[in-house]
């Protein structure tokens, strides 16, 4: 990494710092949600699920701090090169990590509700989605801090077992609707929770590339590995007309 | 040395080719992530090699940058960098200093501007300056612009008041001086004076202007003005413009070059150059983390 040398401007260089800083401590606040949120859905726990929804509210507050920070220092820095890049990237990030937010809060809310319903199918799959969406967040926001291109990249590269997996659990979700229609609240929930988890993962992979561009100052490539296919699924078969 | 050195026979047909824009590119950052398609158009002036002296002191070592044509080059760096000292070259103006020399490749139509044999009065309608401090002659507004025109070119008195209007026009003063052409040009206001002295040099019709920081003692408005103005004049004219200002460099100019102890350190399209340079000493100069 080559982070360049010290602003000449002192109290320019503590602000670019102090962005830096709440990025990193929205970026923590939405890990914690992500886990936590997880962690409610596995262990049915109706009362941790309770408080990620409550603790959404900082996040937001932190987005709109980053927002006015950073047309701020537009305004008043007006920033070139590297620090341009940086501070128009950490106005995209918040805006990633504020809908990361929202996601595990609507996790949370459905767990709420899952946890007075039958179990259906394991929770492995939702278990192991979590870690690695979660690890990408973490990933993507540590590149951001250090200025780390590669991390960044490894991270956009790592997004494919996170679709994977959404795809399983779209498969048995639906096999559970077909066997028996008293499952479908409980597995359209699930769906959902499986989406969020899945779309948490996207907005770490755009953090990664939003990284990326910021310090290399060119972009990724357009094309991604994907391997999200529950779009290309068939239909389930029709009810025989009456 | 990473440069944009589109040779004079390979590049007209980029310049008058529409950027190919078919295909925005759709990346992070939409079309700002990419390297700017921008096109330079073909070369008006061609710096090849060029070395220059004061004395014993080299202050530019192995310049080599195309000016391309109807199109604004902005030339920024730190004092001292050798900005002003090309723009100097580039009229010939070091000629009236002994020990001052130059050696190298200036090519403007075919001749090399350097060379001693080089007509300097033929060079200076070609290649006009205008500098930092507004420098009207203490005559009226109208002999300002005619004294340099009866220098150059054997007009009826018709033709140069038609010429005198043209390039108060296209200075946009006309509307401000037309009622009172022949009082004196020192009772304009600085951002008036500097735009007279635009007319003056655009009234000889030259290919090239030079501006060596025109707005560094304007105020904001008048600044904006002089941008506009030579917005407007690089549809005919070709432009460099020196400035410390970066975002007057980034406002202006289609590409620009960053000069540092006497070298040409990239030169680059401003879009590219002001978001993502590639030399590392350019980043830390326009991020303000220099030295």
């Amino acid at each position: 990494m080559d982070r360049p040398v010290e602003h000449i401007v002192k109290s320019y260089e503590e602000e670019l710092k102090r962005l830096r800083e709440l990025i990193a401590r929205m970026g923590g606040l939405a890990e914690r949600q992500v886990a936590d949120s997880a962690y409610a859905l596995v262990r049915r726990d109706s009362e941790l699920a309770g408080e990620v929804v409550g603790r959404d509210a900082p996040i937001d507050a932190l987005e709109r701090e980053v927002d006015s920070f950073c047309v701020r220092l537009l305004a008043l820095r007006q920033p070139m090169a590297s620090d341009l890049r940086f501070i128009v990237a950490a106005l995209k990030i918040s805006q990633d990590i504020e809908r990361i937010g929202d996601y595990a809060r609507n996790v949370a809310k459905r767990a709420i509700i899952v946890s007075g319903q039958p179990f259906i199918g394991g929770v492995n799959g939702f278990q192991w989605m979590a870690q690695l969406v979660q690890r990408n967040l973490k990933d993507s926001i540590d590149a951001f801090v250090r200025d780390d291109a590669d991390l960044a990249e490894r991270v956009w590269a790592a997004d494919a077992p996170v679709d994977d997996i959404y795809t399983g659990i779209f498969r048995e979700m639906l096999t559970h609707m077909m066997e028996d229609p008293r499952n479908i609240t409980a597995c359209t929930h699930m769906l959902f929770i499986a989406k969020n988890f899945e779309r948490i993962g996207d907005h770490a992979t755009n953090i990664a590339e939003t990284v990326h561009y910021a310090v290399r100052g060119a972009v990724l490539p357009e094309d991604r590995p994907k391997a999200d296919v529950s779009s290309e699924l068939p239909a389930p078969p029709q009810a025989p007309a009456a | 040395m990473n440069q944009n050195l589109g040779t004079d026979t390979a590049a007209p047909a980029a310049a008058t080719q529409a950027p190919a824009t078919a295909q925005p590119p759709s990346g992070t950052f939409g079309g700002m992530a990419a390297r700017s398609s921008a096109l330079m158009n073909k070369a008006r002036i061609a710096i090849r090699d060029l070395d220059f002296y004061y004395g014993t002191n080299k202050a530019l070592k192995s310049i080599s940058l195309d000016l391309p044509d109807r199109q604004v080059t902005g030339m920024i760096g730190p004092s001292g960098c050798g900005k002003s000292t090309l723009l100097r070259v580039l009229n010939r103006m070091y000629s009236l200093y002994p020990g001052q020399r130059a050696e190298g490749q200036v090519m403007l139509d075919g001749q090399n501007i350097v060379d001693p044999d080089m007509d300097l009065n033929a060079l200076r309608a070609k290649v006009g300056m205008v500098f930092q401090k507004p420098t009207p002659f203490p005559m009226t507004i109208h002999e300002n612009i005619a004294f340099g025109i009866r220098l150059h070119e054997k007009l009826s008195r018709a033709e140069i008041e038609e010429r005198v209007e043209w390039a108060l026009t296209r200075a946009a003063l006309w509307p401000e001086v037309k009622d009172r052409l022949h009082s004196s040009a020192m009772g304009l206001s600085g951002g008036q004076q500097q735009r007279l002295c635009i007319a003056r040099t655009i009234a000889v019709r030259p290919d090239v202007i030079l501006f060596d920081e025109p707005t560094s003692a304007l105020d904001p408005i008048s600044t904006l003005k002089i941008e506009e103005l030579i917005d407007e004049l690089k549809q005919d004219f070709t432009i460099a413009i020196v400035t410390h200002n970066m975002q007057q460099a980034a406002r202006c100019a289609d590409q620009v070059a960053f000069f540092y102890l006497g070298e040409l350190v990239e030169v680059a399209p401003a879009a590219d150059l002001f978001t993502a340079p590639r030399q590392k000493r350019t980043q830390e100069y326009i991020t303000g983390r220099f030295g």
